[in-house]
């Protein structure tokens, strides 16, 4: 699933951010990682940006059930 | 027998040999019908009107949607009473009618009260929950868990009411881009129980993608939530595939729902949090580690390129005259050592060559004569070690260290 390819993606990053820091890394090895870190952190930031904020509301018109932009009716924002 | 339908005639012609009663009697009359008929009477209504009175009596109405009767129950016996009487109560009482002839009034006289409105919806509550319990309906095992971004929230809920209002101002503070579909529906009254299972299960087949379901309501009375106390509503959201979070009341609030719920949040704000929070955890730990690996792969690349200058900067390579003469030097070094060495072995041998010298010295001939001693020979150059090998007029020759004499045996 999506999700647990996200989990999976975030606790990578953490092994490497990890492997990093607490390694003695040749400089090959470590630009692999930083690479793969990289690439790991712009996947999950797309996922987390796959959405923007809105609200909707189901109503009923005509028997049939349609989404709406949802209006609030209260002095806010 | 007074003829109760002939009212007009008889009020009409008092003195016709009907039997006529004064106030008092009448009152009286009643009131030993009303109280000889009714000793014990359980009666079930709503309070109205409840006062208590100083001397600690308690006076009120119980009435139902057509009638009402007065009633009072005196300190003494309101003392045992396990609940707080107030309008709008429905109870179950046990006491007797009497009347007040005073008055011509009567009313019941209650000597024990018990709350049903609340211990009915309770033990309905009891039932139900031991039932779904039977049923493994509130098992571990088929809580789903809550996915860990959320991007499509459901929302079930009145669309007027606070905890939509909660929900969304919540998620407004968070900044989060939540996709947010309400589906509107009564949360309390009689179909309130039929809309919520009909939202959940209109959302499961119309709006797979969404993460999560928010199902609840604001506080108010156990009757106002009772609808998630619905056996309907707990096996719509039971059965749910999209995992559902219930916030129904407040903290202490606990329904039917909230058990078969794959997570419960104490308030529709808390629910909104749950769904928000993680996500803008995530949203940081991201920014941070993203932050980790460019620092650390900044100061990696940093620490290589001193490796590399400090490559440049060394000797071998910048002055590689320096090894060649630190080599010749060591060169010099080991030649004068080996000198040395060899110096010292011949000194050795060559005292101990002296010591052999001198210990043969010792031991020469020479030596012996050099000391005084002289040797003596016959003419022909033999040894003479005996004074009977020599003979009158014999002539020797006698050996010193400086030379040699010819001499005559006497």
């Amino acid at each position: 699933m999506k999700k647990n390819t996200f989990e999976t993606s975030l606790k990578r990053l953490e092994v490497i951010v990890d492997e990093m820091e607490n390694s003695q890394l040749d400089i090959d090895k470590a630009m692999k990682l930083f690479e793969e870190g990289v690439s790991l952190v712009n996947d999950c930031s797309a996922k987390l940006d796959e959405t923007k904020k809105k609200i909707e509301i189901l109503v009923e018109k005509n028997g049939k059930i349609e989404k709406e932009k949802f209006v609030r009716n209260e002095n806010e924002n | 027998m007074v003829d109760l339908f002939d009212f007009e005639s008889s009020n009409n012609n008092n003195d016709d040999g009907k039997k006529i009663y004064s106030v008092s009697e009448i009152n009286n009359e009643i009131k030993i019908i009303l109280e000889d008929s009714y000793p014990v009477v359980w009666i079930s209504g709503e309070i109205s009107n409840f006062k208590t009175y100083s001397s600690g009596h308690m006076y009120f109405n119980l009435k139902d949607e057509n009638s009402q009767i007065s009633a009072v129950m005196f300190s003494g016996y309101n003392q045992k009473l396990n609940f707080i009487p107030k309008d709008g109560i429905q109870i179950l009482v046990f006491g007797k009618i009497t009347s007040y002839v005073q008055r011509g009034t009567y009313q019941i006289q209650v000597s024990y009260a018990k709350e049903i409105g609340i211990g009915s919806l309770q033990e309905m509550f009891e039932k139900l929950k031991n039932k779904l319990e039977t049923e493994g309906l509130f098992d571990h095992k088929y809580k789903k868990q809550i996915p860990y971004i959320v991007n499509k929230v459901g929302i079930i809920t009145s669309k007027d009411g606070a905890a939509l209002h909660d929900i969304l101002s919540v998620l407004d503070r968070r900044f989060s881009n939540i996709e947010v579909l309400i589906y509107s529906v009564r949360v309390q009254g009689n179909e309130a129980k039929y809309e919520i299972a009909k939202a959940v299960e209109y959302l499961n087949a119309n709006y797979k993608d969404l993460d999560v379901l928010l199902v609840g309501r604001g506080g108010g009375s156990l009757e106002d939530l009772w609808a998630f106390n619905e056996e309907i509503v707990a096996r719509a959201v039971f059965n749910s595939k999209i995992p559902v979070i219930s916030c129904v009341g407040h903290e202490v609030d606990f329904t039917i729902t909230d058990f078969v719920s794959d997570l419960r949040a104490a308030t529709p704000s808390v629910a909104a949090e749950m769904v928000a929070k993680n996500r803008i955890d995530i949203e940081d730990k991201l920014t941070m580690l993203k932050k980790a690996i460019t620092e650390k792969i900044a100061n990696i690349i940093f620490l290589a390129e001193e490796k590399i200058n400090k490559f440049k900067t060394c000797r071998a390579l910048s002055k590689p005259y320096l090894i060649y003469e630190d080599k010749m030097m060591y060169i010099d070094e080991l030649k004068d050592k080996l000198v040395n060495s060899i110096k010292k072995v011949y000194e050795d041998k060559k005292s101990s060559l002296q010591t052999e010298i001198q210990k043969l010295n010792l031991l020469s001939p020479l030596n012996i004569l050099q000391r005084g001693y002289s040797v003596c020979f016959d003419e022909k150059g033999s040894l003479i070690k005996k004074s009977e090998q020599l003979l009158k007029d014999d002539t020797v020759n006698l050996k010193f260290s400086d030379g040699t004499v010819k001499a005559k045996v006497l």
